[in-house]
């Protein structure tokens, strides 16, 4: 393996910010649209945190995951971008304070 | 012969009318109610002459009721000398007690009910006294209790009807219960209720005076006192007399009120070997005895004069179990059949020609209008009064003169036996000048068939010369021979009856003496209103325990135990309102509260690592 | 394989009597009708099919194959799981009981149902089938899915064809019995898991958990379990009180069944797990069962009194009368246990008489507040005639089969505890007041002239002179009944000793 190293804490470091920035966005946004996007964020951060661990221990499973993950994040936003869809024809809003009840 | 046949008969009757439900024609209903009973009687009669001939108990086993265990009741019959005296007495009275019926009932539409019922009480009284085991026995005494109940409340419309039919029942329930403990305890303890092997066992397991059989035969007189009406249980007989008459005369005259008394009879072996339970007896006799006829002095209702008059003519024959005369209460049991049938149905064919009037203050000079009814009525009046050579002089004279020689207390259950035979001459007397002489208040609108006065006539016939029978006890009894009659007792005895009858002469008749100023004082009033209620037994009675029993069941009506079970469903309830608030809809507060709660996890676990 | 088919039989009739309505709409009662009476067929077929006096052998209670009928196949062999039924008298005497009943009900329902009849019938089916499955399993684990079974259907029939109030009472039921039951279920695990302990392999039969030596803090719970969910059942002072809302609430087919032979697994569970399974754990327990007992006598006979509600009455002295037969199984001696079973089928009788009663009342009056009432005896002396029988069949009377079954009962407990037999025995005069008390406000008093109400038809004649023969027959013979039980409490006896929980009657 040559190359430049980049040592596992930065990747850990960088996962786990990205990951609080996601989830500080999915507390703190009340746009659905922007929910979804920090979600996006945290799969991904989860992600890259497998992908690295992958590469440490030289294992398939890392990357095994992160396609799962991919495909995951895939299924999430056509549902996701779905209801973002209903949630604007039920509501006429995207604001998700709103849009607290069950029924329409 | 088969002697399950008597209580067959009637009891098939019964059962055919049952299913007819008013079908049949009445005329048929008639002379299936009547006939039926007549047919017992014949056979009682035919059984009597064979008994007498050759003096062999019948023992009859039918079947083996259940077997569990050694508790084996069999339905089987027992049939000795009191048994011959109870049937007779059952069939006999109670065939001229239906025929009277026919006539008596004959407009109401539910006579196919009436005869029914009547037949089915016969049954169940036959039943009672021909058992062969206590069980069998109980069988019957709750069968004519309940008979009574349904012919009490006979005139179901009437709700006071109802109410009376209730509390006969429900008061003699209380005498039941407490005689099916004693039923228990002799069957846990000698393990048999067959009559005659547990006399055999009480006798060989236990002494005179053991506090076992004191306890059992008092257990036994609870269910005796409260089907004979006696004290503390007496209040359900007065009420009674709601049932048309001739119920009264068969069911709360002649046959069932005597049941107790039969029961202390057939087990007077038992009875013996607790003296103090005889002496209870014996007090509990006079103390009814004179009770009713202190209370029966102040009634103006016909029947209930004559129901009061019963209760103390039972507590004669209590007094006579008491003192150990046992023939002698049998009878009494027997000649009182006589009269006070003779008296009721006298007062129900002075009832019925007189458009159902039970108030004696307005009838008066019915002597010439309803002359055999009359006639019935003194001669059942004097019978009851124990004048000179009526049957009843001599039943009630043995017990006198048992009481008497009875030891330590016998000249005060004589003295006590002896008021109450002055008083029962004065009310009946009373009865029979206020409502046969005098001026005619209410005029008879008919006049009584042959179907009501053939029966009064021969109870008439029996009620004079009931006395001179001789009973077939001597093998049931010991003998407890008179060995010397005192003269002055016997006086005294006879007198009594005829100072009675001088005294309500003059009271009531002649108007030579006067207590109307007494009875307008204050305390005459109260004294007779005191009279009147029967001595407020009856308002002790709901004090203590009927307005008791009623405010439980309204206390608790909506179910204390449910209370709790509520609290619980409360409970969950407010959590679930409590934690409702958490649930806002917002899926930022809900995403918050995640991560929240996985810092927390996450924070006990690496704690717990480390 | 034929105690399998029996209830395979009741359940295939359910499915086949729910889709007869779409034939057409009568035609589900039909089979319905059809299918109980082939079942009771069938059943006493093959009791008659029986080698010759295999009903008086003395069943070994610890060993099912020397039971009159018994069944074993393996279903999950991991935990020791199978299908094991069993037949003795008592389990056959409750079977008839169950068939029989289940005929009156369906014959109390015949033209009281008129939405989803098939349904109605499939549930009434279904039910009759678990009831038929608890009184037959001998796998705890089997006994416990046929407890269930029969819950559902009958909390249906409340739910969906019940009076005004049918939600909140059905849910009631369900929740008392589902708790009960699932108590039952941890003792049930906790009781195989400790025969594991002790026999080495887990099993869930019954024959295999007899005898464990059981003690202590778990044993209680164990034995506590079991009481609860049966008593629950039962049902007993203090856990009664679904039962009044039940009763009122259920159509009459529905209450029919519940008081008729529901009731009866409680007491059947009683006699049959609780005390066997747990002998010297009851007799410690037993003064205290057989305080709730009485309790339940008398506290069931006031509450009984108090009540405007004909249905509610009823219930109510069911309670009252349930305690009778708790009073007999915790006295343990053969006459009380005898006057327990016969409690259990007397007042099968009598009490479903009492509740077809109240719903040929409501179904002519569009009510079951007596106050209402009165004077019926005028325009329906049949009627009259049949409630007054059976009234005073309920307070005891000698010569009919509830009488019999107190007795015995009384006369047992009397060698245990005199006392507690005088407190019970008060439920005889409490009795005679609250049965009297129905007779009048319904059928004696003024009658309403302006009221018109048809008596009882031949159909309705036919079910009471029945149920009425029954009573007579077993308040004057009862003998038929009490030897079919002889044998299976002398193997009882065998199992747990008289003097465990009480002294022996001298003989």
């Amino acid at each position: 393996m040559g190359g430049l190293q980049i040592p596992m804490t930065h990747v850990l470091l960088l996962a786990a910010t990205l990951f609080s920035c996601g989830l500080l966005g999915l507390m703190l946004r009340r746009n659905i649209i922007f929910m979804l996007m920090s979600l996006e964020v945290m799969l991904n951060a989860a992600a890259l945190a497998f992908v690295a661990a992958g590469a440490k221990w030289g294992q398939a499973d890392g990357q095994v995951i992160f396609l799962l993950i991919l495909t995951v994040a895939a299924a999430e936003v056509a549902v996701g971008l779905g209801l973002v869809l209903q949630i604007q024809r039920r509501f006429k809003t995207l604001d998700m304070d709103q849009a607290n009840r069950l029924r329409g | 012969m088969a002697i399950w046949l008597i209580p067959f008969l009637p009891l098939l009757s019964a059962t055919l009318l049952m299913v007819s439900t008013g079908r049949m024609p009445r005329s048929l209903t008639a002379v299936l109610g009547a006939g039926s009973v007549g047919l017992a009687a014949l056979l009682v009669a035919l059984l009597a002459q064979g008994f007498l001939a050759d003096g062999q108990v019948r023992e009859v086993t039918l079947w083996t009721w259940m077997a569990v265990d050694n508790f084996t009741p069999r339905v089987a019959f027992y049939v000795d000398g009191l048994t011959i005296v109870m049937m007779s007495v059952i069939t006999g009275v109670g065939f001229l007690i239906h025929l009277y019926s026919i006539e008596f009932m004959w407009d109401d539409e539910s006579l196919c009910r009436y005869f029914a019922y009547m037949n089915l009480f016969v049954a169940a009284m036959l039943l009672l006294v021909m058992a062969d085991n206590l069980l069998l026995l109980y069988l019957g005494w709750e069968g004519v209790g309940v008979c009574s109940y349904l012919l009490v409340g006979f005139w179901y419309r009437d709700a006071d009807n109802g109410k009376a039919a209730r509390k006969a029942f429900v008061v003699t329930r209380v005498g039941d219960t407490a005689m099916a403990l004693g039923l228990f305890l002799l069957f846990t303890e000698l393990g048999t209720l067959d009559i005659q092997p547990l006399m055999v066992a009480a006798n060989a397991n236990w002494q005179v005076g053991d506090t076992l059989p004191i306890v059992a035969t008092a257990l036994l007189l609870g269910g005796a006192v409260g089907k004979s009406a006696q004290l503390p249980l007496h209040t359900w007989l007065p009420d009674a007399m709601a049932g048309p008459t001739p119920v009264s005369a068969l069911i709360h005259a002649a046959t069932m009120v005597t049941a107790g008394v039969y029961l202390i009879a057939r087990n007077y072996q038992l009875f013996l070997l607790a003296p103090p339970t005889m002496q209870a007896v014996a007090w509990i006799g006079v103390a009814t005895l004179l009770l009713a006829a202190f209370t029966a002095l102040a009634q103006h209702d016909i029947k209930r004069i004559l129901a009061y008059s019963t209760i103390s003519q039972i507590g004669y024959m209590f007094l006579a179990l008491g003192v150990g005369a046992f023939a002698s209460g049998i009878f009494h049991l027997m000649t009182h059949a006589f009269f006070k049938a003779l008296l009721f149905l006298a007062a129900g064919a002075v009832i019925h020609c007189l458009h159902h009037e039970h108030n004696i203050f307005r009838m008066g000079g019915l002597r010439t209008r309803l002359p055999v009814v009359f006639w019935s009525f003194l001669i059942g009046s004097a019978a009851l009064a124990a004048l000179p050579f009526t049957s009843g002089f001599y039943s009630k004279d043995a017990i006198l003169l048992s009481a008497w020689e009875q030891p330590d207390i016998g000249p005060w259950l004589w003295a006590g036996g002896l008021l109450g035979a002055l008083l029962t001459s004065i009310y009946s007397f009373r009865l029979v000048f206020i409502v046969f002489f005098g001026e005619a208040q209410t005029e008879p609108d008919r006049q009584p068939g042959w179907r009501m006065a053939g029966p009064l006539l021969l109870l008439c016939l029996l009620s004079l010369i009931g006395g001179w029978f001789a009973l077939p006890l001597s093998g049931v009894f010991p003998e407890n021979g008179h060995a010397q009659v005192n003269h002055s007792v016997e006086i005294i005895s006879i007198a009594t009856p005829l100072l009675g009858l001088l005294l309500a002469y003059l009271l009531f008749l002649g108007r030579q003496l006067s207590i109307d100023k007494l009875l307008a004082s204050p305390t005459g009033q109260a004294l007779k209103s005191f009279c009147l209620s029967g001595w407020r037994i009856d308002n002790l009675y709901n004090a203590l325990w009927v307005r008791p029993y009623t405010n439980l069941a309204h206390w608790w009506r909506n179910e204390p135990i449910d209370q709790l079970y509520n609290a619980v469903v409360a409970a969950s309830q407010w959590s679930h309102r409590t934690l409702l608030g958490l649930q806002t809809g917002e899926l930022r507060w809900y995403a918050t509260s995640m991560v929240f709660g996985l810092v927390l996890l996450l924070a006990i676990m690496l704690r717990n690592a480390t | 394989m034929s105690m399998l088919v029996l209830i395979g039989l009741l359940l295939v009739g359910g499915v086949m009597a729910w889709l007869a309505e779409r034939i057409a709409v009568n035609l589900s009662r039909w089979v319905s009708l059809a299918t109980v009476t082939v079942s009771l067929l069938y059943l006493l077929g093959i009791i008659s099919g029986l080698p010759e006096g295999s009903l008086q052998l003395t069943p070994d209670p610890g060993d099912g194959s020397s039971w009159l009928l018994y069944l074993h196949i393996d279903w999950i062999e991991r935990f020791g799981i199978a299908l094991e039924m069993a037949m003795d008298g008592l389990s056959l005497l409750l079977v008839v009981l169950t068939l029989l009943l289940g005929l009156v009900a369906i014959a109390s329902s015949w033209s009281e149902i008129e939405f989803k009849q098939g349904l109605f019938q499939a549930n009434l089916l279904w039910t009759l089938a678990g009831v038929c499955g608890v009184f037959l399993a001998m796998d705890l684990f089997l006994f416990f899915l046929f407890w269930e079974v029969m819950l559902i259907p009958m909390y249906l029939l409340i739910a969906i064809w019940g009076h005004e109030k049918r939600e909140y009472a059905a849910m009631k039921f369900f929740i008392f019995t589902q708790v009960s039951g699932l108590l039952m279920l941890l003792a049930i695990v906790m009781l195989a898991w400790h025969g594991q302990k002790v026999n080495g392999h887990l099993s869930f039969s019954y024959f295999d958990l007899l005898g464990l030596p059981l003690q202590g803090r778990s044993g209680w719970i164990m034995m506590l379990g079991f009481f609860i969910a049966f008593t629950v059942k039962l049902p007993s002072f203090p856990f009664h009180t679904w039962l009044p809302d039940a009763h009122t609430q259920a159509p009459t087919a529905g209450s029919v069944l519940l008081a008729g032979i529901l009731l009866k697994t409680g007491a059947y569970g009683l006699l049959r797990f609780c005390i066997p399974l747990f002998p010297d754990l009851s007799a410690q327990f037993a003064p205290v069962a057989m305080g709730l007992g009485a309790a339940g006598v008398i506290y069931g006979a006031v509450l009984a009194f108090a009540q405007t509600d004909f249905k509610r009455l009823v219930a109510y002295s069911s309670v009252s009368h349930m305690g009778f037969v708790l009073l007999g199984l915790y006295a343990w001696n053969n006459l009380a246990l005898q006057g327990a079973i016969m409690q259990m089928v007397a007042h099968g009788v009598s009490t479903a008489a009492l509740f077809m009663m109240a719903g040929a009342l409501q179904q002519r009056l569009h009510t079951r507040d007596m106050r209402r009432m009165g004077g019926l005896w005028h325009q329906a002396p049949r009627m009259g005639a049949c409630a007054m029988f059976f009234a005073v069949a309920s307070l005891g009377l000698p010569g009919l089969g509830n009488f019999v079954a107190e007795f015995l009962v009384l006369a047992g407990l009397f060698a245990v505890q005199p006392w507690l037999t005088a407190i019970a025995a008060l439920g005889l005069i409490t009795a005679a007041v609250y049965s009297l008390w129905m007779i009048q406000q319904t059928f004696q008093g003024k009658p309403d002239e302006q009221r018109s109400m048809s008596d009882f038809g031949s159909r309705e004649m036919f079910a009471m002179t029945a149920m009425m023969i029954a009573l007579v027959a077993l308040g004057v013979y009862p003998q038929p009944v009490l030897d079919l039980a002889q044998p299976v409490l002398d193997g009882l006896h065998g199992l747990v000793q008289d003097s465990m929980l009480v002294a022996q009657v001298r003989p």
